[in-house]
């Protein structure tokens, strides 16, 4: 299947009535919905209600998940990371949509979201545990954040479960389930999905479209034409937003939670493009060219938000080198914090596994620790193993 | 109370729901028409639609839900219509249930009930009948409980509910009506995790659970007036985690062991049993142990299950087999 160079994904005419891009009213489903073209040129009037401190912070937290992914993909080259799933193209998608959301809502990621987590409330040393392999990094509950889901599309009923908790509960309260244009394949996602238009579950269903499912592109993945357009056929509303374009990202989002906290589960597919690899495993000079990837790095959102807060006169509040600085010690402190970060001893891979241990796994963990005592090259041979 | 084992079962939703508001029912057909066994009838009228639903079908939907709700604070018991439906959510069991409190370190859990009727014997068509127990028992951080008596179906049903881990409760639908017994009123449980001795013995000991048991009972009855032997009868009622104390009691106490199982013989259940008993009684063993069980091929539809199914007599030729074979330590 080919792709046109210049088209890289069906990506659709654009339009400022939020309501021409909802699948339930348009007659076009690939009508995207776009306050800032990629020149940077808007209309004044649809900018959302943001003060300019919040539009200011929205190109701080972007430019966060940018120098985290730059500096995460260095540490996994340098052999401090197990593994990394950058962001960069992806900062308007991924930021404006978090934060959008309320502090009690609910955030279910599948992984290359960091900024996200981190406007939840996720601490960056925690970020760092997870993809070090450390448990502890999931003990997030108190922002809610549940632990990414690896296993494509498990996380989507899950979520389903966790948002009719909280209409049952009666909480104001939504869950957003994070996922990409390779999720809604899954048979989960599809339970999931009809789910919750049934039993009308808070759930946002938001899906950032970044062209391709590791090597596999949009086109390979179904035969619709959108996933937004999916949402008709489970009774759901569909919203499809340009998702290098922050302040439409944000607006479509802040009007779908609207929708969703009444018991209307909704689809919100923001069109985007991974520039970097699906992880630093990844190679993806194997499946897409660089022309294509070209014409998506002139279209990466930062640079269009600059140009919008140039014309709103708030650049010249912004230093952006101070803000980078800053950005860099925080992560440097991070990183001193997770390497000082003891994850614990054996005893760690049998505690939790059941509220009460049951007498097998205490025999097996008191069997494991005196060899451990009796044979102390089994533990150098675990301790001086490579790890990379 | 004087009930069938799947009144028991209904009995025990009743209380839970009566205790815990927290508690939601949810299936295939299980709120408008009380379930295809009438296990959850009359939950709707008592507790109303939003405690007792009626899903759409989606085996993978219902557990997957069941997974959140349960994070969300409430106590999901979801019924899978019959086992043979339990694979779609086999991804949901592995990947989310059974780790929700080892992934995150005891912040969130995933307290759930899954019931489902399983086995074969009541002419049902394909993918009705299954007994994968061992392979749901294998899951760690899965509960696998399967009772054979309608009190301890209710007993074991409410400790189900009320464990703060998630449990797969497989019910034998095959004596789903098959015998009464007094079942105490209210809220009276009985622990999960421990074995049963429904009879002791001498000679033998005898493992089984769930839908095999009255057989076996009936065969060992048959053995012993013959033989004049006297034989122990270990009900295990939970596969995971199981009793080792009390099968390995048992065996040091007669020397000698036989498993029924329903399940085919390659990887189920009674070779876990045999492995536990090698590493942990062999010294005491008189002969090898036997096992009774189902072949290795899928449980046919209702013109050839009787073949398949371990009966009384084949029972009872393997109880014959334990006690006659030499050859022990």
């Amino acid at each position: 299947m080919s792709k046109p160079i210049g088209e890289p994904a069906p990506a659709g005419e654009t339009s400022h009535a939020i309501a021409e891009c909802t699948v339930a009213e348009s007659t076009d489903m690939l009508t995207r919905y776009q306050l800032l073209d990629p020149d940077g040129n808007y209309d004044p009037d649809t900018v959302p209600d943001l003060s300019d401190e919040d539009l200011i912070e929205l190109f701080r937290w972007m430019l966060v998940q940018q120098i985290v992914d730059q500096r995460m993909v260095k540490l996994q080259r340098r052999g401090e990371m197990g593994t990394y799933a950058s962001g960069r193209g992806q900062e308007a998608s991924i930021v404006a949509a978090s934060y959008a959301l309320e502090e009690q809502d609910w955030l279910f990621p599948y992984g290359r979201e960091a900024a996200a987590l981190l406007v939840q409330g996720m601490p960056l040393r925690d970020l760092m545990l997870y993809w070090r392999g450390v448990e502890d990094a999931n003990m997030q509950k108190d922002h809610g954040v549940f632990p990414p889901a690896i296993a494509i599309g498990t996380h989507i009923p899950v979520g389903v479960g966790h948002a009719w908790g909280q209409r049952l509960a009666g909480e104001d309260a939504i869950s957003a389930l994070y996922h990409g244009d390779g999720h809604p394949s899954t048979g989960e996602y599809q339970a999931g999905a009809n789910f919750a238009s049934v039993v009308d579950a808070p759930a946002l269903f938001y899906c950032q479209n970044n062209g391709y499912s590791i090597s596999a592109p949009f086109e390979a993945q179904t035969g619709a034409a959108s996933v937004s357009q999916k949402a008709l056929a489970w009774g759901m509303d569909g919203i499809r937003v340009d998702g290098n374009d922050p302040l439409a990202v944000y607006d479509a989002v802040r009007q779908a939670r609207e929708h969703v906290v009444d018991g209307n589960p909704t689809i919100v597919e923001a069109v985007t493009y991974r520039l970097d690899a699906h992880t630093t495993n990844d190679d993806p000079s194997r499946y897409r060219t660089d022309d294509e990837v070209e014409w998506w790095e002139r279209r990466e959102p930062l640079s269009r938000y600059r140009s919008f807060l140039e014309s709103e006169g708030l650049w010249d509040e912004i230093d952006e080198e101070a803000m980078r600085a800053e950005i860099d010690d925080w992560f440097d402190e991070a990183k001193a914090a997770a390497d000082a970060y003891d994850p614990g001893g054996v005893e760690e891979m049998f505690r939790h596994l059941y509220d009460d241990l049951p007498a097998e796994l205490e025999d097996q963990l008191a069997e494991f620790e005196a060899f451990l005592e009796e044979r102390p090259d089994a533990m150098d041979y675990i301790e001086e193993r490579p790890k990379r | 109370m004087n009930a069938t084992l799947v009144e028991a079962v209904n009995d025990a939703l009743h209380v839970a729901m009566e205790a815990d508001d927290r508690t939601v029912v949810f299936g295939e057909d299980v709120a408008e028409s009380g379930g295809v066994f009438r296990a959850t009838e009359g939950l709707k009228d008592e507790f109303g639609g939003e405690r007792v639903l009626d899903t759409p079908i989606t085996e993978i939907g219902i557990v997957g839900s069941a997974v959140g709700l349960a994070m969300a604070g409430f106590r999901p018991v979801a019924e899978i219509q019959f086992s043979g439906f339990l694979p779609p959510t086999f991804n949901q069991l592995v990947a989310m249930a059974s780790r929700i409190r080892w992934r995150t370190r005891g912040e969130h859990s995933a307290p759930m009930v899954v019931r489902a009727p399983y086995g074969g014997g009541v002419r049902a068509l394909e993918h009705h009948s299954e007994s994968l127990e061992a392979v749901y028992g294998h899951i760690p951080g899965l509960k696998v409980a399967i009772p054979s008596t309608p009190a301890d179906a209710k007993g074991m049903l409410l400790s189900a509910i009320a464990d703060p881990d998630p449990v797969l409760f497989l019910e034998p639908k095959r004596i789903y009506r098959t015998h009464r017994e007094e079942v105490p009123e209210g809220d009276a449980t009985v622990p999960l995790g421990e074995a049963a001795i429904r009879q002791s013995g001498e000679d033998l000991t005898v493992i089984a659970w769930g839908s095999t048991m009255n057989d076996t009972v009936e065969a060992v009855e048959a053995v012993e007036e013959r033989r004049d032997a006297s034989i122990e009868v270990v009900d295990l009622r939970t596969i995971s985690p199981f009793d080792r104390e009390t099968v390995i009691e048992s065996v040091k106490k007669t020397g000698r062991a036989a498993i029924v199982q329903e399940a085919a013989k390659t990887g189920g259940f009674a070779s876990e049993l045999i492995a536990t008993i090698n590493d942990r009684a062999l010294m005491s063993l008189e002969a090898p142990v036997q096992r009774i069980t189902g072949f290795d091929v899928p449980i046919p539809m209702l013109a050839m299950e009787d073949y398949y199914l371990p009966n009384p007599p084949r029972i009872e030729e393997g109880l014959e087999r334990a006690l006659d074979a030499e050859g022990g330590v």
